[in-house]
């Protein structure tokens, strides 16, 4: 085995000084060696809540493509999902940290994740939803990725040089993400004529939550040159969504935006059911052993 | 119903990896998968997760003509003893890689 093969190994036999029990191999901080001082003229809270909202949907919808886990049809599907969940953790990680710099209270992307209530996590509901099938797994990740592929191509113009390096790497794999998810949804759609209405009825219900996507609230209008406003992204994304169900041989819905909450929706803390099941799962071995080490 | 398709309804792909510019495509495993582009999607996912490539080949298990174990003989012993054909005799700078 020469040095520059299979370096893994190396990696897993490394010692390193965090023993904390979440972490693997060779944990640092995400924004290790990064300046991340809040530029003149942008309001550090409103890009702490900003960078919240991007790292929670990344958070949440990782957890859920992570409860896909030994469920997936084939081996290689579910090391191919595995990777997407592990891309966007290590968004979240970024995002989060970013958000604990800039709040400048002293949290930690642990504290982040692991210890604020529901009602305090800004995701999309579109990232909380259980995928009901495979179906609807393959058309969420479309919408998700096609979605957040525009956000971050749009972020690595940001006024804040971090979120903009953040969305640089993201771009990356989101566009393989949103590769990744086309192929199955227009496999599908094209496919059988099962497939082909399991993968219709997907779209249909998961239509109505993607409204929220493209909403603007007041704590994007106050970071003009650092946010992407989600309005803009609807033309984009719609094209990309178009030019899929297109090869599928798919309808698009036509179906009504999910309600909002007294006006209030994922972004503001208000989220659905399903919610507060998959943060008990997700926060309950940090909040039973408050940092714990192996 | 041939072997490889006993655990699953996909054909079996083998795959090359070209770790670095320069180097061969060398061959890493197999995988299943429901067309060449499939595969082509499963080999970036299951075999380069570390960074192990920069260019893939995926190939029909089905599409390679393979030697035979009970041929080992007369395929390969004759050319046991012919050490001239080897280029023993030369000596390779220190700064050529990968030979």
């Amino acid at each position: 085995m020469t040095d520059d093969e299979f370096t893994v190994y190396q990696g897993l036999a490394q010692d390193t000084e965090d023993h904390r029990w979440a972490f693997g191999t060779g944990f640092t901080d995400p924004l290790e060696g990064i300046d991340t001082s809040v530029a003149d003229g942008v309001d550090p809270a409103a890009l702490a809540t900003y960078c919240l909202m991007l790292g929670d949907d990344a958070l949440i919808y990782s957890h859920r493509l992570q409860q896909w886990m030994t469920r997936m049809p084939e081996l290689e599907e579910e090391t191919a999902l595995a990777n997407i969940a592990l891309d966007l953790l290590g968004q979240a990680r970024m995002l989060l940290a970013r958000a604990g710099r800039a709040e400048g209270a002293g949290r930690q992307e642990d504290q982040l994740a692991f210890f604020r209530d529901e009602n305090e996590f800004r995701n999309v509901r579109l990232a909380e939803t259980i995928d009901a099938d495979f179906a609807e797994l393959t058309g969420r990740l479309l919408i998700f990725s096609a979605w957040r592929l525009a956000l971050f191509s749009q972020l690595t113009g940001s006024a804040d040089p971090v979120l903009a390096a953040i969305a640089a790497k993201g771009v990356k794999e989101l566009t393989y993400h949103r590769e990744y998810a086309a192929e199955w949804v227009i496999r599908l759609g094209d496919g059988t004529a099962l497939s082909h209405a399991k993968m219709q009825a997907a779209l249909e219900a998961i239509w109505p939550l993607a409204d929220e996507l493209f909403r603007t609230d007041a704590v994007i209008r106050t970071l003009p040159a650092v946010a992407a406003d989600p309005a803009t992204l609807r033309g984009e994304v719609d094209e990309v969504l178009r030019t899929v169900l297109a090869a599928a041989g798919l309808d698009r819905p036509d179906r009504a935006p999910m309600a909002a909450v007294a006006g209030q929706t994922g972004r503001d803390g208000v989220h659905t059911e399903a919610f507060g099941y998959l943060l008990a799962e997700l926060q309950s071995v940090a909040r039973a052993h408050p940092d714990a080490t192996w | 119903m041939a072997e490889n398709q006993v655990r699953s309804g996909w054909p079996l792909y083998e795959v090359f990896l070209r770790g670095k510019r320069g180097l061969n495509h060398v061959h890493v495993g197999s995988l299943h998968a429901a067309d060449p582009e499939m595969a082509l999607h499963h080999a970036r996912d299951l075999y380069t997760r570390r960074n192990e490539g920069v260019s893939i080949w995926v190939v029909a298990a089905t599409d390679i003509t393979a030697s035979s174990p009970d041929e080992k003989d007369p395929f390969f012993a004759p050319s046991g003893d012919k050490v001239y054909r080897h280029p023993t005799f030369y000596e390779i700078p220190d700064d050529v890689p990968h030979m």
